[in-house]
């Protein structure tokens, strides 16, 4: 199953444009709130109209901007799972769920009924949606999604209503369901966990665009431009000047870095994830390290976090977090003098 | 009280019932109407949106008078429309029963078209692009997820509008008259009577009056503030 979205939109100030193209089953995408993934998939669902481009689903072209071509969102058969899951709140459950099936009676009953057994909620086929928890809510919305067997699956920001416990289980849950599911399913979230648990593939945005679009797991270790690696949960993002093919210099962090790899000329950007620092005690300082200058400490319940002073008036702080099984290591020997950064997990990045 | 008994005992109910029947005629056609002209507002782009809105929620605004002037330049007999339909359908609006109908139902309109917008504008849009997504008509999203929806808000419009109507006197009187069996509502009738003189058969007509506004009062607070009980106390 192909998708094949190529979207143009215009809403005040803020333009959208994001292309897409992918026959992986689950893709996930990921940017910061406001940056247009729902307008995306309101788009690809038919509830928004795009100014301009292409949308192809399973070779059939559902919207075309050049030959005026405009399917109805009824048509598109494509399930849409809200963030506020929309169940319909007059209807019971069993009604929720056959609302847009359409055959007889009895096969009817039979779908929902099958759809309650598949999903968890045998014996609340009666109540009504405000008398569900939840998690029971997300499934009802799920089920009846499924029951009308649509090609694509997309899901919005599904879990950022749920507090943290029943988040977890949730998604798990979520993972579980969707395993049986034979077609495409988009994920849009701002939670780089629910991607890197569901995706294989992943698009990232901002402001309107599409920045990278790639294997997760590959994004995750490499994600080669600035919002990509702040999306991906990397906390130390400072500008550096190239010097040459192999030194960069941190002016916020008062730092050289010579590399052994080549540096290729639109680096702009390092990054450097809060764990991957690595600690050294010694009196003279080593290469490619900054100096330890401890500005506050969050002390949390499985890590500490140092947030450390920087060269420069106003820069960001230097984050650094150790886990709670080095703890004992620094009860010993006290703090570090220096932090190294290691090249290999040096994220060298475009803006 | 003897005297009230015998007012109760010689009592014309007509007006009563020619209130009731026109309170509900006029309902009915409003009810609908109005959810249909909500609907197309909100469907309207921003700038129809603002002259439609001014438009249907004019006759709730403009003293009723004036309304009735505008359906009698409208339906008079010696005018276009008024001669059209009295040569080709033989419908007299003037003086007629239909004119307390088309007087009532103008005037009341604009309650049911501005209450059933309201409701449907809390209604959630998700909802319906959720419809839409799972293949069901517009139609049938109307009727099943929007109308049901915003129930207590169309309900409690759906009241004001039947005791606006029940209760219209202005443009009634200048459209339809007050011809005692005929158009002779219970708002013409206290007002001719009081003109005779008649005090005690006002007031008769004027408690059954509150008699309804109860129940009206009544009706709607168990629709749309069934849960008042759980509304914390300021």
């Amino acid at each position: 199953m192909a998708i094949k979205a190529d979207i143009k939109k215009k809403l005040g100030d803020f333009s959208l444009h994001v292309k897409l193209e992918s026959d992986c089953r689950r893709i996930g995408i990921l940017g910061a709130s406001g940056c247009g993934k729902s307008m995306t998939l309101k788009c690809i669902a038919g509830s928004e109209k795009p100014d301009e481009g292409q949308i192809v689903i399973d070779g059939r072209t559902m919207y075309d901007s050049a030959t005026k071509c405009n399917w109805k969102p009824q048509k598109r058969n494509v399930g849409y799972l809200f963030q506020n899951y929309a169940l319909f709140p007059t209807m019971s459950v069993k009604a929720n769920i056959a609302a847009g099936l359409k055959c007889g009676k009895e096969e009817k009953a039979e779908k929902v009924e099958r759809m309650l057994h598949r999903f968890q909620l045998d014996g609340l086929g009666e109540r009504l949606p405000g008398e569900l928890s939840g998690g029971q809510q997300q499934r009802v919305a799920l089920a009846r999604i499924m029951v009308y067997e649509p090609d694509v699956i997309m899901l919005d920001e599904p879990f950022s209503a749920l507090d943290a416990f029943l988040k977890e289980r949730l998604q798990q849950e979520m993972q579980e369901l969707l395993a049986e599911y034979e077609g495409n399913v988009i994920l849009v979230s701002h939670s780089r966990d629910e991607i890197y648990q569901l995706c294989e593939e992943l698009l990232i945005m901002d402001q309107g665009k599409d920045i990278c679009y790639g294997k997760t797991k590959e994004i995750f270790a490499n994600p080669e431009h600035k919002e990509a690696a702040r999306l991906t949960g990397c906390k130390n993002l400072v500008p550096v000047m190239r010097l040459d093919a192999h030194t960069l210099e941190i002016p916020q962090w008062g730092t050289m870095l010579s590399l052994e790899h080549e540096i290729s000329e639109d680096i702009s950007y390092i990054g450097l994830r809060a764990h991957d620092f690595v600690p050294c005690w010694e009196e003279e300082r080593p290469v490619n390290s900054i100096a330890v200058q401890v500005n506050s400490i969050a002390r949390l319940q499985f890590e500490h976090k140092y947030f450390l002073a920087t060269q420069q008036e106003g820069a960001e702080e230097i984050c650094w977090f150790v886990q709670r099984n080095e703890w004992p290591l620094y009860e010993e020997k006290g703090l570090p003098r220096w932090l190294i950064i290691p090249e290999e997990k040096l994220l060298l990045l475009k803006e | 009280m003897e005297e009230i008994m015998e007012i109760l005992q010689n009592l014309n109910w007509s007006p009563l019932f020619i209130s009731l029947k026109t309170g509900v005629v006029a309902t009915i056609i409003s009810f609908f109407l109005g959810i249909f002209a909500a609907r197309k507002v909100l469907k309207a782009g921003p700038r129809l949106k603002a002259v439609a809105d001014g438009i249907l929620t004019l006759p709730m605004v403009l003293p009723p008078t004036v309304m009735g002037f505008f359906l009698l330049l409208l339906f008079s007999r010696r005018r276009p429309l008024g001669i059209f339909l009295y040569d080709n359908f033989n419908i007299k609006i003037v003086q007629s029963w239909t004119g307390c109908i088309i007087a009532a139902t103008v005037i009341a309109f604009p309650l049911m078209y501005r209450n059933a917008r309201a409701a449907f504008e809390q209604v959630d849009v998700n909802l319906i692009y959720a419809g839409r997504t799972l293949g069901m008509s517009d139609t049938a999203i109307f009727w099943k997820v929007t109308v049901p929806t915003a129930g207590p808000g169309v309900v409690s419009g759906t009241i004001l509008t039947f005791a606006r109507a029940l209760g219209e006197y202005g443009a009634t009187s200048m459209l339809a008259g007050n011809i005692p069996g005929k158009t002779s509502t219970i708002s013409q009738k206290i007002a001719m009577v009081i003109q005779d003189g008649d005090y005690a058969t006002a007031g008769v007509w004027v408690v059954i009056v509150m008699l309804i506004a109860f129940v009206i009062i009544f009706l709607m607070n168990l629709v749309t503030g069934g849960n008042m009980k759980n509304i914390k106390q300021w």
